[in-house]
């Protein structure tokens, strides 16, 4: 599903590369987990392969289509849930997902059962009419990962998705993202919730400085490392321990 | 088409939800229009029927400062206050207490008289017409200094007009003075031959016509049409916050991700903010046609001229949206959409000519204005409104300013295109 080879990306005025050389190859149907401290380079390797950045080298193929040549088929394939709510906080959850739907082509009854659907199944549907700006943390979570869902993506980057939720909140965004693998999804999601992802992911790989540290499955992670009781363990093991505060 | 029109209908949904921006948007260009027709109109009236009061200070005691101030009074212009003093006179009007003094010097209707006397026995003695036994005597007279104080404070054109307005009473008083030495020269009799001293020119102002009907610009009229096109231009300021707000918000960044152009994003702004400028324009016309006059203020004429003034509010709109749309793409934060786009607004009105005309400009400036959509907008609202122009006299202006539009949303796209590329 996802080939990404020598991927490389160095800002203006940046003295390091924040994502070098980097290789990776994520199968259809996978959870893939991008793990890794503050700064290590996730964000920007999610911008990468959702067209929002462009790498300075390298390159990489999702189905098999890349950004160059197929631009509005590999937009259509995708589904970004970017870190911020990026929804209008002054119109109503509903005209939202209306909207962001009607920009991949979705329209009138489709799309008007498949927003319906979503909200009931993330439990928003009594709230279809009020406005983003007085949702929850929460619900703003929820609703956008709606709004990048709606057209069904093949694969689904999400940016760190359950980041300032409640737990309620985070076990339904989980459960729901776990659906929609099961109905086809491949998903790739960056987090700082270790446990999270533990459960969460069929596949992780850590990311530090911009290369992959390690990958392999969070079971596998856990028993080769001597003494790692659980991902975080691993985690700590390969990126330490010092504070990664850095402008 | 269809993620264009749903475009749409998101940004005007975006606009009805804040009704406190969009009282601004619509109620203070009218504030804006009813003010600056109130000054103005008050300032031109002030000219012509308000009375300014000024001071007099008669060192003169004669014919001549009785004729001045007769005249000053006759001109229904000034409120003559007489002062004996012309340092209290000077101090007054320097301090602002009063905005013009008059100081007519000693002597003056004495020297004048004798100036004349001389000039005019000089002219009959050429002629072999002087009388018998007496000849010319020319004694040297000095000039006389008829001293005017301003106030610091009042406008130069003002102050212009005030001046010339004393200057022409003076020289009327000492042509009239000249005619009556002559006749007294050349008869002793009061019921003998007298010159007419009344004009022999006059002038008259011929202005446009439409169907026969004189057409008489009033401040409405010039007013109306170019604050309307400054309102209009102001559209780049919540255009472009709209944008930078979409940037902010992480919008901006979803919809790079979806499958939809810039230019069907730009387009939906644009169908938006350009019904907003046509809506402050028709709002415009209302308040020139309705409620100038009940406030006191000339009506707006729009007779035979309203389907051609929206044809150019239309182009106007379209050229300071694609100005609004590339602010918008370029900056990055309110901080530099706002303020630079509010300056740039006056800037080009000033360009424009909405508040002093093109043609006093110094000739750098005038080709500069030229470069002004502004300029555009306001030539061809002025043809409309003030020299019935048909809409072949203003397809130039129309087409310049469709040109920018398309040239700023071009220059908008590519700049996105080229940012955003990957």
């Amino acid at each position: 599903m996802l080939q990404i080879q020598q991927l490389s990306k160095k800002y203006k005025g940046a003295e390091n590369f924040s994502v070098s050389n980097l290789s990776l190859n994520i199968e259809d149907g996978e959870i893939f987990g991008i793990l890794g401290p503050n700064g290590a380079g996730k964000t920007t390797l999610i911008s990468m392969l959702c067209s929002l950045i462009k790498p300075t080298s390298g390159s990489f193929l999702i189905n098999g289509l890349n950004y160059t040549n197929n631009k509005q088929e590999l937009k259509q394939l995708i589904g970004i849930v970017p870190q911020e709510y990026a929804l209008y906080p002054s119109l109503t959850a509903y005209e939202n997902l209306h909207y962001f739907g009607s920009m991949y082509g979705l329209k009138g009854k489709k799309l008007k059962n498949t927003i319906c659907d979503y909200l009931d199944k993330l439990g928003l549907s009594e709230f279809s009419n009020k406005k983003i700006e007085v949702f929850s943390g929460g619900m703003k979570r929820r609703i956008n990962l709606i709004a990048s869902i709606l057209h069904q993506p093949k694969i689904l980057f999400l940016d760190e998705p359950t980041v300032g939720v409640d737990v309620q909140s985070k076990n339904v965004i989980i459960k729901h993202l776990q659906k929609l693998n099961k109905e086809g999804t491949t998903i790739v999601y960056t987090s700082h919730h270790l446990n999270e992802a533990e459960k969460f992911c069929t596949r992780v790989a850590i990311i530090d400085h911009g290369k992959i540290i390690i990958k392999g499955k969070p079971s596998e992670l856990i028993n080769n490392k001597e003494n790692a009781h659980n991902l975080e363990d691993v985690f700590i093991a390969f990126t330490g321990k010092e504070l990664r505060d850095h402008v | 088409m269809y993620k264009l029109w749903n475009s749409a209908y998101k940004e005007s949904l975006l606009l009805t939800r804040d009704l406190g921006g969009l009282t601004i948007l619509f109620v203070m260009p009218l504030v804006l229009i009813i003010t600056i027709t109130l000054i103005q109109d008050s300032s031109f009236k002030s000219i012509n029927k308000t009375k300014i009061p000024v001071l007099l200070v008669d060192n003169d005691k004669g014919k001549i400062s009785k004729s001045v101030s007769e005249s000053l009074k006759e001109q229904n212009l000034f409120d003559v206050v007489y002062k004996e003093n012309e340092e209290e006179a000077r101090n007054l009007v320097f301090k602002g207490a009063y905005q013009l003094a008059i100081v007519i010097p000693e002597n003056l209707s004495k020297d004048l008289e004798k100036k004349i006397n001389q000039n005019v026995e000089g002219v009959l003695a050429e002629f072999g017409l002087e009388e018998e036994g007496k000849h010319p005597v020319t004694s040297e007279i000095k000039t006389k200094e008829v001293r005017l104080y301003f106030d610091p404070a009042i406008q130069q054109s003002f102050k212009l007009s005030v001046k010339s307005s004393i200057d022409k009473m003076i020289s009327e008083i000492e042509t009239k003075s000249i005619y009556k030495a002559f006749q007294e020269q050349l008869s002793d009799e009061e019921s003998a031959f007298s010159f007419n001293s009344e004009k022999f020119i006059s002038f008259k102002e011929i202005t446009p016509k439409l169907d026969d009907d004189e057409v008489l610009p009033n401040s409405a009229q010039h007013n109306v049409p170019a604050w309307t096109l400054f309102a209009i231009f102001f559209i780049i300021v919540p255009l472009s916050i709209n944008m930078v707000k979409e940037k902010s918000q992480g919008t901006f960044v979803r919809l790079r991700t979806n499958p939809v152009s810039y230019a069907t994003v730009l387009g939906g702004k644009t169908i938006v903010f350009l019904v907003v400028c046509l809506i402050q324009f028709m709002l415009m016309m209302l308040v020139g046609i309705y409620l100038f006059p009940a406030i006191g203020l000339p009506t707006l004429d729009v007779s035979g001229k309203i389907f051609l003034a929206f044809i150019v509010a239309l182009f106007s709109g379209l050229a300071a949206v694609g100005l609004g749309l590339l602010l918008g793409t370029v900056a990055t934060s309110q901080e530099q959409a706002a303020p630079f786009g509010a300056t740039f607004v006056v800037v080009l009105a000033a360009l424009g000519g909405v508040w002093v005309p093109v043609f006093i400009m110094p000739s750098f400036m005038q080709f500069i204005s030229k470069l002004s959509p502004m300029n555009w907008g306001l030539n061809a609202f002025y043809d409309v409104f003030l020299r019935n122009a048909g809409l072949s006299e203003i397809i130039l202006d129309l087409l310049l300013l469709f040109l920018f539009f398309l040239i700023t949303t071009t220059i908008s796209i590519v700049y996105n295109n080229r940012k955003n590329a990957v």
